[in-house]
């Protein structure tokens, strides 16, 4: 049984460091906000943490596609002591720090320097299909953005993908109905969602991306053993935990003076 | 010994060995049957096939070989070598077959006369231009188990002719005169030993240099050659801007050498046809570089 008390607690604290962050020249708040409760699963709950951390050879992967997000990440390792406080005030700020905007992969649990919408899929395909062929049970999983299912590389790979029956692979889309500047509907439209992940051959999910209850059912249920790639199509809000920036197109990225952090601070609500 | 059975080769003495193709598997067809396990065929699909190469090189400990057709796979998948193979210094090979004037009657989509500048631009990049299939398979041990990443100029060529030992980042030279130095590499390197030959007939003693690699390019080799002979002819199937000519006048000047340097190479995409009218049509033939040079003799 998951502790959904003990994990809602943990996101509400990644979401204060991420407005920490904010300070520090700004970052993705909206888009990091609605994959916290994703990326606090998975490494609480799904991904072998100590053996990621370890930098194992038969680790499970976590590649982060949508990379702007990447203060969620940084946000649940300083949570999690991996990264140090100081790391919240070298965001951004010093030339010499490993943390800015994007991931680097010199940063503990960041797998790969990623950034350029696209790319990360490939990626993650090159390593299941080595690694099925193998029998490496190792999980590979890539979290991408709605908007950045734009890029024809992502349905490229999931061709492929699907090609190679890749059922060690799970590709979850942080559904939060935005891209960078616009409605997703209202630019490139993505739905029927679903059943275009399905045309494409894989088995399809849908699930709350802020339920810790939700996201344990859907990942418990997921079959690996039909040859299927896994899509996780995760439901979420942008800029959830903030009422003033939940949804709001402009609120993408923050960049807020020490007083608007503690207004933020102050109106951040625990979710789950 | 051709490029495949090479390649069959060192497949089966290094279990690191990967190779990927997109479709067309022209110089590799016989690996998915000789090694099923370590072959995969991605599609007609480049810049995913450079991310599936640096996911397996990544995770899974591999070298990894990648093969497409030059002008697809250093433009089409370029962000994806820089991005996903150039700044992770990733142990992956880049084959780009039918490059410079081996496009032949594709026409300009199909051309690769662009490939070294592109790839000469991401920094962790090394680039191998042999000179027909004696040379490239001569350089393929070192290359292909090599930890960093490599451009591949492909070149199945048959030349005749042979090549002494292979060092990455050195030059090959033959001829001794110091009158003139031709400075080549890949499909141009045969008209340039003819080059050399019908310059000797006229009493003009100079020397080819082989570049064989251009990243690292043999700036020593380039150097010497520049103050022995003061002239340099540079003749290669590429533009003009970024390829050898330009990486010859960036090791001048950072030395401080003044020499006369002519260059033979493309100003445009260039019209279709068999390689042979091609090097022709455009004065890239050893007598029309003569005429060019040495009209007056």
């Amino acid at each position: 049984m998951i502790d959904i008390e003990a994990l809602t607690g943990i996101a509400f604290n990644v979401r204060k460091n991420v407005i920490k962050m904010s300070t520090n020249g700004g970052c993705f708040v909206g888009s990091a906000f609605s994959c916290i409760e994703l990326i606090v699963f998975l490494y609480e709950c799904y991904l072998d943490l100590p053996k990621i951390v370890q930098k194992e050879k038969r680790r499970d992967i976590l590649l982060l596609s949508k990379g702007h997000a990447v203060s969620a990440i940084y946000g649940y390792l300083v949570e999690k002591e991996v990264l140090p406080l100081s790391a919240l005030d070298d965001h951004n700020t010093r030339i010499d720090s490993d943390i800015y905007l994007h991931p680097n992969q010199k940063i503990p649990c960041i797998e790969f320097s990623s950034g350029s919408l696209g790319h990360m899929l490939s990626v993650a395909v090159g390593a299941a299909i080595f690694r099925k062929r193998n029998k490496i049970p190792a999980k590979n999983i890539v979290i991408l953005g709605d908007g950045e299912l734009n890029e024809g590389s992502v349905w490229e790979s999931v061709l492929v993908a699907s090609s190679n029956e890749l059922d060690n692979l799970i590709m979850i889309v942080d559904r939060n109905n935005y891209q960078a500047n616009f409605r997703t509907e209202d630019l490139i439209m993505l739905e029927p969602l679903a059943s275009k992940f399905s045309s494409f051959g894989c088995d399809v999910y849908e699930v709350n991306g802020h339920s810790f209850y939700e996201l344990d059912g859907c990942f418990s249920s997921l079959l690996h053993n039909n040859d299927k790639p896994i899509v996780i199509i995760a439901n979420t809000v942008r800029g959830k935990g903030i009422p003033e920036i939940e949804e709001k197109w402009d609120k993408w990225f923050l960049e807020v003076t020490e007083e608007e952090a503690d207004v933020f601070l102050k109106k951040l609500y625990k979710c789950a | 010994m051709n490029y495949e059975e090479k390649l069959l080769e060192l497949m089966s003495l290094d279990t690191r060995l990967f190779v990927l193709t997109s479709e067309n598997r022209g110089p590799v067809v016989s690996v998915a049957e000789r090694f099923p396990d370590r072959f995969c065929d991605v599609g007609i699909c480049e810049q995913t096939m450079v991310g599936i190469a640096a996911g397996m090189s990544k995770f899974c400990g591999l070298i990894t070989i990648v093969h497409a057709m030059a002008s697809f796979l250093t433009m089409r998948a370029y962000e994806f070598i820089r991005t996903d193979i150039g700044i992770h210094r990733l142990p992956v090979k880049i084959v780009g077959s039918s490059p410079g004037i081996y496009s032949e009657f594709n026409g300009p989509t199909h051309q690769a006369i662009e490939d070294v500048a592109l790839m000469h631009t991401i920094p962790s990049m090394n680039i191998f231009v042999p000179a027909d299939m004696n040379e490239l398979v001569l350089g393929m041990e070192k290359i292909i188990s090599s930890e960093e990443p490599w451009y591949i100029r492909y070149n199945n060529f048959k030349g005749e002719n042979g090549h002494t030992d292979f060092q990455i980042g050195k030059a090959e030279v033959i001829g001794i005169g110091d009158e003139v130095a031709i400075l080549t590499y890949g499909a141009m390197f045969e008209n340039s030993l003819k080059l050399l030959n019908l310059l000797s007939d006229h009493g003009i003693f100079g020397k080819v240099l082989n570049m064989r690699c251009l990243s690292p390019i043999d700036e020593n080799a380039i150097v010497t050659a520049a103050i022995e002979c003061g002239r340099l002819v540079v003749i290669e199937d590429h533009f003009k801007f970024g390829g050898l000519y330009t990486l010859i006048s960036e090791i001048l000047i950072k030395n401080k050498i003044v020499a006369s340097v002519d260059s033979f190479c493309f100003l445009d995409y260039f019209k279709a046809g068999s390689a042979t009218d091609i090097i022709s049509y455009y004065g890239l033939s050893y007598k029309k570089i003569f005429e060019a040079i040495y009209g007056d003799v």
